[in-house]
């Protein structure tokens, strides 16, 4: 569904993307897993357009979109969210789902007929914010941490994705709550094709179709959960003992 | 589902306050015959700043060059009436679109910026079309500004000394100036400007083509600028250098910051405290009144935030 061809990026000498070769089958719930500083981050900004590569290319469900801007991107069906929330403050929930349906539909240049004509759109994305149990017409600087969390994801659904990218979706929730958060996540569309980044173990083998190992800005393998768990190099990446894992 | 179109009709409705409000931007015709000019002034100032409050208050573009659109629409109505055509309407469109035709061309750089570098940027621009209007003298007049122009009749009525026409005439173009912003701002492109005003990173990653939009809105902004700058060629029948001047793009940032901004009747209310006090404090020393706006700006930025309005509206949800 989405694929990238020897992805490279550098910040001077620094390589945060070194030949980076992924394909995400369709339907598939990929976890993008390793150290800190392995350049998963930099590798959604990639995919998604906010960086641009020094070289190689970007597919999504066959059509290459390595050039074109991030707002196209999501046109085409490639939906983040982010690490730190990258929300509209004083918008409600409601006010902000409904933007990112009408933006979807081409109808945000619409500048004369009133919003509340906008009935499909708007109903359209209460249906999203109630899958997701969020109140609606709450601020959304108003909501409790966790529920703007879920607003992340409300935004990137509204926009109708093939592949969704999630930017650690748990990011700073208790733990307690986090697993509400994924219970939410494993209950999309099976159809979605999901990438998220992930520290949690527990959460990774238990949500997780398929898992990737980056360290030091290459992908150090791919492949089933039980694969993975069984390969040397990644255990030696997770205890500490890798030269890669600086 | 009712419910959740009801959210976006209550946020869009005609408050009855407002009705209040236009009402009583009729009383100067009864309470202060003496004063129509300068309520004729204040209508026009009111409208440059609400111009202002579309692209700061809703999109988020700090503009300190927003003169120039005022000035465009300014000379074009008055080079028009001197030349051509004195009937004040025509004046009024056409300053409208050449104001709109000068705000789009430059808005294909102005939204490639942000923060301080946008603020440069678009006092830049006004410096530029205020020299080059300065050194047109034989289009422009100069720095004697633009003088012989002819205003013709408005609809049978002539633009009497006491300003009761050009008052008119002001308030209702700031009226359906008022009414044409407030049906943008409610609209799914208002939305998509207050969503570029609160997150900028987060726009394109809902699919949003932000630069066009802003491209939109700052073309909309220069013509409703333009007509206030027309309306004031109009009413007055000279158009000085001033009308492009970087301390006419300045009054009208502070008139929209004391009023308070994104909420349409900031500029309005900024407009009449600002030039009341004006009129007031140059009454009792025309030297230093500049000092009591300082002093007025200084506390409605410390105590009032969102400005007057913001501070009233502050105080209505408390009442309620």
């Amino acid at each position: 569904m989405l694929s990238t061809k020897n992805l490279n990026k550098s910040f001077g000498s620094l390589v945060v993307a070194h030949d980076i070769a992924l394909e995400l089958p369709r339907g598939e719930r990929h976890a993008l897993i390793g150290p800190n500083g392995a350049g998963k981050t930099t590798l959604m900004n990639l995919m998604t357009g906010m960086l641009r590569p020094d070289a190689g290319r970007i597919f999504l469900d066959g059509e290459e979109i390595t050039a074109d801007a991030p707002h196209e991107r999501v046109r085409k069906g490639l939906a983040r969210t982010f690490q730190i929330n990258t929300l509209f403050p004083q918008l409600s929930a409601l006010e902000s789902v409904t933007l990112a349906v009408l933006e979807r539909d081409g109808n945000a240049r619409n500048w004369w007929r009133g919003l509340p004509r906008f009935g499909a759109a708007i109903d359209e994305a209460q249906g999203i914010l109630d899958s997701l149990k969020i109140p609606s017409t709450k601020e959304t600087r108003e909501l409790p941490y966790g529920q703007q969390r879920l607003l992340e994801i409300a935004l990137a659904l509204a926009t109708r994705p093939k592949v969704l990218l999630l930017d650690e979706p748990a990011a700073g929730v208790p733990k307690d709550e986090s697993a509400a958060l994924f219970d939410a996540i494993g209950g999309l569309s099976r159809d979605l094709t999901i990438l998220f980044i992930e520290h949690d173990m527990d959460v990774v083998f238990r949500f997780a179709s398929r898992i990737i190992v980056m360290v030091g800005g290459r992908i150090l393998v791919a492949g089933p959960p039980a694969e993975i768990a069984r390969d040397e190099r990644v255990r030696e990446v997770y205890l500490g003992k890798s030269r890669l894992a600086a | 589902m009712a419910n959740a179109s009801e959210h976006f009709r209550q946020k869009t409705r005609w408050h009855w306050l407002e009705t209040v409000f236009w009402l009583c931007t009729l009383l100067p015709f009864l309470v202060t015959p003496n004063y129509l000019s300068l309520a004729s002034q204040i209508a026009i100032t009111a409208l440059f700043a609400l111009s202002l409050d579309l692209i700061l208050g809703y999109a988020g573009i700090v503009s300190l060059g927003h003169a120039a659109f005022f000035g465009v629409g300014a000379y074009t109505a008055g080079l028009l009436a001197k030349h051509y055509w004195s009937e004040p309407l025509a004046g009024l469109l056409l300053g409208g679109v050449a104001a709109g035709l000068v705000g789009y061309a430059t808005s294909h750089i102005v939204v490639r910026f942000r923060h301080l570098a946008l603020i440069m940027l678009t006092m830049g621009l006004g410096l530029l079309l205020h020299e080059a209007a300065n050194s047109a003298s034989d289009l422009t007049g100069g720095a004697d500004g633009l003088q012989g122009i002819n205003t013709g009749e408005l609809f049978g009525f002539r633009f009497d000394m006491f300003g009761r026409t050009a008052y008119a005439y002001s308030l209702a173009v700031l009226f359906i100036c008022f009414l044409i912003s407030r049906r943008i701002i409610h609209s799914p492109f208002g939305l998509a400007l207050r969503g570029i005003r609160e997150n900028a990173t987060r726009m394109p990653a809902i699919g949003a083509p932000s630069r066009a939009h802003l491209r939109k809105a700052y073309t909309i902004a220069a013509v409703i600028a333009g007509i206030a700058g027309a309306l004031l060629t109009n009413t007055t029948s000279t158009v000085s250098l001033e009308t492009l001047s970087f301390g006419r793009s300045a009054d009208v940032l502070v008139i929209l910051i004391l009023g308070g901004t994104g909420r349409l009747y900031g500029g309005i209310i900024g407009a009449i405290i600002y030039m009341v006090a004006r009129d007031q404090f140059s009454g009792l020393n025309p030297q230093y009144w500049y000092f009591w706006i300082g002093l007025l700006l200084v506390a409605v930025v410390m105590f009032l935030p969102n400005g007057v309005l913001g501070g009233l509206n502050a105080l209505y949800q408390k009442s309620k």
